[in-house]
């Protein structure tokens, strides 16, 4: 049934819908809305839940942990500072193969201070081993979910996953946004069961101790693990499509790919905006298309490549940097594509709630077509 | 030792890593200067020395680490720590 709503609550309702057993998250803007909504359910009885208060997010990713080690389903949802906060923690749940679901307010990260949008803080934990969606809009926010627990929870993946949508663009818009049903929810969602959890009549330690004989190899089953669950996430995406018609069978998603010359590749929000660009565009007489980035980690770099060979250039946009280096997505693509000899072009762009309109997205365009990149986009020279 | 989805474990499964891969020097017992007082046993903070029938001491250097302490608090410096070739 579309409703319309606000992002933080329907991805609340979402979380709910998964029915988690355990929720301990820490308030933060602009994660906020999600957890007050959680802890209204849960109060109203309407979410048979723990909701843990904890003092700081290390201590609400800590508590997720011992829960999800203990057999439960979790929930948590942050963003930014939070996530910085967390950081050893994420590690830690990766490494445990504890499959945690986690919201990301998408935010950038002090300093300077900004509590607005770009993706610094999620792009941050990319090497952490959890797996990583990007949202476009408050429906695939919505819907990502049941998918992250479906495939985080599958038995040969058991990896966290952090669900990302960008910070007051999609979390404080209100938009029709299609629920699903408990039932349905429940069909799609069964109940958490792991092999293995603490349990004092059975004792059994998580994470422990590797020495230099064996920690290698542990890196490499969990890498194994997040590469497996391309295919996991694939057959979990077509069967949410048969089950509700909308399709996230693929970790890329093309838009008015046929014939374009100029692809546009970029992830969450923004691909909005770069959508109504090419429609202008291609009114206009002009070849470009999109390839959006919806599975982040594991890079789906086969499928980038596939996607992207008839191409002439590729713009990638980043709302991240890796400072003294490029943009996490450019550096990814162009690792794809690497022996093809396309040119890829990478832009910086939308960082701190910087507002990226359609001449922005024409501009990039129009840079790349002159061949340059290695650009921020709109950057201010008169006040540097 | 076969890997464990999350390295989790068992009780007791801390014997399965090896830590005298981590020695350089390695101590060697000499029975015949030995007083069997114990203090390398008592001292011993891997608690890998063992006595043995005849109530002589020594290491496991499965587990030994190559610390020294024994041969450091030995009253009778019956132990010896020599440098290991690997």
């Amino acid at each position: 049934m579309l409703e319309i709503t606000e992002g933080s609550h329907a991805v609340a309702e979402a979380v709910r819908l998964c029915r988690p057993q355990v929720v301990s998250a820490y308030p933060i803007t602009p994660q906020t809305h999600i957890v007050e909504a959680l802890a209204d359910m849960v109060a109203d009885g309407k979410l048979d839940a723990d909701y843990m208060t904890v003092e700081s997010e290390f201590s609400a990713l800590s508590a997720c942990l011992g829960a999800s080690a203990a057999g439960s389903r979790v929930y948590s949802a942050t963003t930014s500072q939070g996530l910085a906060l967390m950081f050893e923690v994420c590690f830690n749940v990766a490494g445990m193969r504890l499959p945690i679901v986690m919201t990301i307010a998408n935010r950038a990260l002090g300093a300077p201070l900004s509590i607005w949008n770009d993706q610094q803080d999620s792009i941050a934990l990319r090497d952490s081993g959890w797996l990583q969606f990007y949202a476009e809009d408050n429906q695939e926010a919505t819907d990502l979910h049941y998918i992250a627990y479906r495939v985080a929870e599958n038995p040969k993946i058991l990896l966290p996953a952090m669900v990302c949508f960008d910070g007051f663009i999609l979390s404080h818009t209100y938009e029709p946004v299609d629920m699903i049903s408990q039932e349905d929810a429940d069909k799609y969602l069964p109940k958490f069961a792991p092999k293995e959890r603490l349990d004092a009549a059975d004792p059994i330690s998580f994470g422990m101790y590797a020495t230099p004989d064996y920690y290698l190899e542990f890196r490499y089953n969990t890498d194994k693990a997040l590469k497996d669950a391309k295919s996991v996430i694939q057959a979990a995406g077509a069967e949410f499509k048969q089950m509700f018609g909308r399709d996230y069978s693929a970790m890329v998603e093309g838009y008015r790919m046929d014939d374009a010359e100029t692809v546009i590749v970029a992830m969450g929000s923004i691909c909005g905006t770069i959508k109504d660009t090419i429609d202008d565009l291609r009114a206009e007489g002009m070849r470009v298309g999109l390839l959006k980035i919806r599975v982040f980690r594991p890079f789906p770099s086969d499928e980038v490549a596939q996607a992207l060979k008839c191409a002439k250039r590729v713009a990638v946009l980043d709302k991240n940097i890796s400072l003294g280096a490029k943009g996490a997505v450019a550096l990814e693509v162009k690792d794809a594509i690497y022996s093809s000899g396309i040119p890829v072009y990478d832009y910086i762009i939308g960082l701190g709630g910087r507002d990226v309109q359609k001449k922005d997205i024409r501009e990039v365009v129009t840079l790349a077509g002159k061949g340059q990149g290695n650009i921020f986009v709109g950057l201010r020279k008169e006040v540097l | 030792m076969a890997l464990a989805v999350g390295c989790r474990a068992r009780p007791g499964k801390g014997r399965d890593n090896k830590t005298g891969s981590w020695r350089v020097f390695k101590p060697v017992f000499d029975h015949e200067m030995c007083s069997k007082c114990g203090t390398c046993q008592t001292i011993c903070p891997e608690g890998c020395i063992t006595v043995d029938a005849e109530g002589f001491f020594d290491p496991d250097y499965a587990y030994c680490k190559g610390c020294g302490m024994c041969a450091e608090e030995c009253p009778k410096k019956a132990i010896t720590m020599i440098q290991e070739e690997k």
